[in-house]
């Protein structure tokens, strides 16, 4: 069977410095994977470099997505092929009402796929229909987007639009930075409706506790730009009692 | 496949020369002899049929222009203009006089179904009434006058405005059938001795809109007005004159296209309203003349002279302009508030991209008490363009009580284009309150990318960007031009980044 993303030695740097040190990761279709590792390592690089965002080069490795090839990919055909970023900081818009971004987004992606796009009112009764499981007040979807959102309103929206349209991979940056404990449970809980048999995700975390409520099947920890240690949810536990320093060492 | 299809297309539209409206018609013209001089100006109004006074009106403000020089504070650089060299009528042939619209040449109703402009009163001839309470409102009655070059070409919905008691007609009829409105007004508020441009507009213009609005009429539908320069080396001068009577309401709409050419063309025109004792006046601009090829080649020149006049107490007048085309831009539509409690608006979206230079902006002149006005500008810069919103604030002595709130925003897309901001504010009472905010920002390559991460391609991500950018301004616009706008907003940035 064909991993869903199969990451082979890749190697990346920004702005002439190396961050991705040789990176192998296998990640099959109905599986959670978590990413741990200390500030600096190259975690928030891998969720850039897998969508495509400029500035980085990648000067080794290869990343395949469902058997193609992803880095020969454009970001937004690798977005209309099921890649989504759960973003740290989601950016604001001002002017643009979520909703119309929802609409936007997803008729750009059916129209890439060569789908038909969706009328207005019936993206709209998606929407709602999400919003609603999502406990997300329908008010919010009139708001430009991101605009004046708490931060847990912010990574509120990131799970409707992940849910919206209905990704195959799902990767997620530091979605519990920024959040409370009700706000973390709540944004757990939508990103857990979204666990499905063919939809694989990546979830990269500084710490623990958002494993309590994300509950992974693998946890690999990643020290300057390589998976040092692969293990079950327990390894984070352990990660959580002895701290990162013991990685760094290795790595170094 | 169908993916990556679409990416080649994509590529392949990336090129400011993709405008929409460049074709040209085919068509027969009676021209004026080339260059101005006294004869242009006598054969001008022959042609119109017009009464002396009106070419004494000429005359003199070809001879005050004679006199004068072009100005040169806008920040725009172009080679000098060979007035010369220009021809100053044009007119569709064949010349027998149009009753209906079966009567006008078929190329030009083709030119107007191309631009997606429909002259035949489908809703009337057909007897199609929308059922009450299911309106829709893009398919609301808008009646039509068409300008073609130099002439009006066509004017719907005549009888059911006439009925109303509002007249819209070409402003060459309404000089011969209501000469006493035209003499009153016309040069009221952009005397011929305002400006270079005004001025020769005044000695030479061929045609345009009249709108006269009686007392206590709300106007029963949106008029609009549609200008097409088609013929080669032919300056566009057309003259609007818009008159609301006590108590009336009347919104104006303008489109301009042009074909794609490469030498330059001049339009210069001049609009001019007035507002009587708690009359409203809503004018929209849509211009969108062609800008010009990705080097800088050809284009319009848009000299163009606009202003209101709130001559009556608690009168209004509202401009909102959606700028994209022309090579160069030079238009600052204004607003005397001469009643006391009159206000003055003035929403502008004003887009520059590849060689095209803008400076526009607004005037605001209080005169009378406890006058209000609000400016809201937003100027987007893309590729090597220079854009300049240039706006005065002024009130006079006794203009007690007088308020204004300015809020300009520029947006910068690349790093080869410019924006500038060039508020003027004079207040000469003591008791004015003014109010200006400036912002300029660059498009973040960080909210494309989010977009993009979201499966909107480059161009689509500057265009939601932009939109939301300029929402303020477009909800001020008749909502069913509004949904055009932002569609030509997008066109007009494409090929902006990347």
């Amino acid at each position: 069977m064909t991993a869903l993303l199969d990451i082979r030695g890749l190697k990346a740097e920004i702005d002439g410095r190396q961050i991705l040190n040789g990176l192998d990761l296998t990640v099959n279709k109905g599986e959670v994977h978590a990413i741990m590792g200390p500030n600096g390592a190259g975690k928030s690089t891998l969720s850039y470099v897998l969508s495509g965002k400029p500035g980085y080069e990648i000067i080794g490795g290869e990343v395949f997505f469902n058997g193609e090839d992803l880095l020969a990919l454009d970001p937004d055909e690798r977005a209309a092929k099921g890649l989504f970023l759960a973003f740290q900081y989601p950016l604001e818009i001002p002017g643009v009402a979520t909703m119309t971004f929802l609409r936007t987004a997803l008729n750009a992606q059916r129209k890439k796929r060569g789908e038909e796009e969706l009328s207005s009112p019936d993206v709209l009764k998606r929407v709602r229909e999400l919003a609603k499981q999502l406990g997300i007040d329908p008010e919010m979807l009139k708001r430009p987007l991101n605009v004046g959102f708490s931060g847990g309103e912010k990574k509120r929206n990131e799970t409707l639009q992940m849910a919206l349209l209905e990704p195959k991979l799902c990767v997620l940056d530091e979605t519990d930075s920024g959040l409370d404990i009700d706000a973390l449970r709540i944004v757990a809980d939508g990103v857990n409706r979204l666990r499905a048999a063919d939809r694989g995700m990546i979830v990269i975390t500084h710490y623990q506790r958002l494993l309590d409520y994300i509950v992974p099947d693998v946890v690999h920890v990643l020290s300057a730009g390589r998976i040092v240690k692969t293990g079950g949810k327990e390894l984070a536990l352990e990660l959580e009692a002895t701290g990162y320093a013991q990685y760094q060492n290795e790595a170094a | 496949m169908a993916a990556v299809q679409e990416t080649i297309e994509r590529v392949r539209g990336i090129d400011v020369d993709q405008y929409r409206y460049g074709f040209e018609t085919l068509i027969e013209s009676d021209k004026a002899p080339k260059g101005l001089s006294e004869e242009t100006v006598k054969f001008i109004s022959e042609k119109k049929n017009e009464p002396a006074w009106m070419l004494q009106w000429r005359l003199e403000a070809y001879r005050r222009w004679l006199t004068m020089q072009e100005p040169t504070w806008a920040r725009v650089d172009y080679p000098k203009i060979d007035f010369q060299d220009l021809y100053y009528y044009a007119a569709p042939k064949p010349k027998k006089t149009v009753t209906s619209l079966d009567e006008i040449d078929p190329e030009i109703l083709k030119t107007y179904e191309k631009l997606g402009i429909p002259l035949r009163e489908v809703a009337m001839l057909e007897g199609v009434e929308p059922k009450v309470g299911e309106e829709d409102p893009a398919r609301r009655k808008i009646a039509v006058d068409a300008v073609f070059d130099s002439v009006s070409v066509a004017t719907t919905f005549k009888a059911e405005l006439k009925k109303a008691g509002v007249i819209f007609m070409p402003i060459s009829e309404a000089i011969r059938e209501h000469p006493e409105l035209v003499q009153k007004y016309l040069g009221s508020v952009v005397p011929t001795s305002d400006n270079f441009y005004a001025t020769l507009n005044s000695a030479v213009f061929s045609d345009g809109s009249f709108v006269y609005v009686p007392p206590g009429v709300r106007c029963p539908m949106e008029l609009s007005t549609y200008f097409r320069i088609n013929e080669r080396n032919t300056g566009q001068f057309e003259r609007t004159l818009i008159i609301a009577d006590k108590g009336s309401y009347v919104s104006y709409l303008e489109g301009c296209t042009a074909p794609q050419r490469d030498e330059n063309q001049l339009h210069a025109a001049v609009v001019e309203l007035v507002a009587h004792d708690d009359a409203e006046i809503k004018y929209s601009t849509v211009q969108n003349w062609y800008p010009g090829n990705s080097e800088g080649k050809g284009g319009i020149y848009n000299f163009v002279t606009k202003r209101g006049d709130c001559r009556g107490n608690n009168s209004k007048i509202s401009w909102t302009q959606v700028e994209t085309g022309s090579a160069i831009t030079w238009k600052y539509p204004s607003c005397i508030l001469r009643g006391d409690n009159s206000r003055g608006e003035f929403y502008s979206i004003a887009i520059s991209n590849g060689y095209q230079q803008v400076d526009s902006g607004t005037k605001m002149i209080h005169l009378g008490k406890n006058t209000s006005s609000r400016i809201i500008s937003k100027g987007i810069a893309a590729g090597k363009s220079q854009n300049t919103y240039r706006g005065l604030v002024t009130a006079h002595r006794k203009a007690t009580g007088a308020r204004n709130f300015t809020a300009c925003d520029s947006l910068l897309i690349g790093d080869k284009c410019g924006a500038h901001t060039v508020p003027y504010i004079e207040a000469k009472n003591s008791s004015a309150t003014f109010e200006h905010e400036a912002t300029t920002s660059k498009i973040s390559e960080d909210v494309l990318f989010y977009c993009i991460q979201r499966g909107l391609s480059q161009e689509e991500a500057v265009g939601l960007v932009v939109n939301g950018f300029v929402k303020d301004v477009l909800q001020q616009l008749p909502m069913e031009f509004a949904v055009e706008a932002q569609k030509l907003i997008s066109i007009s940035l494409e090929g902006s980044v990347g």
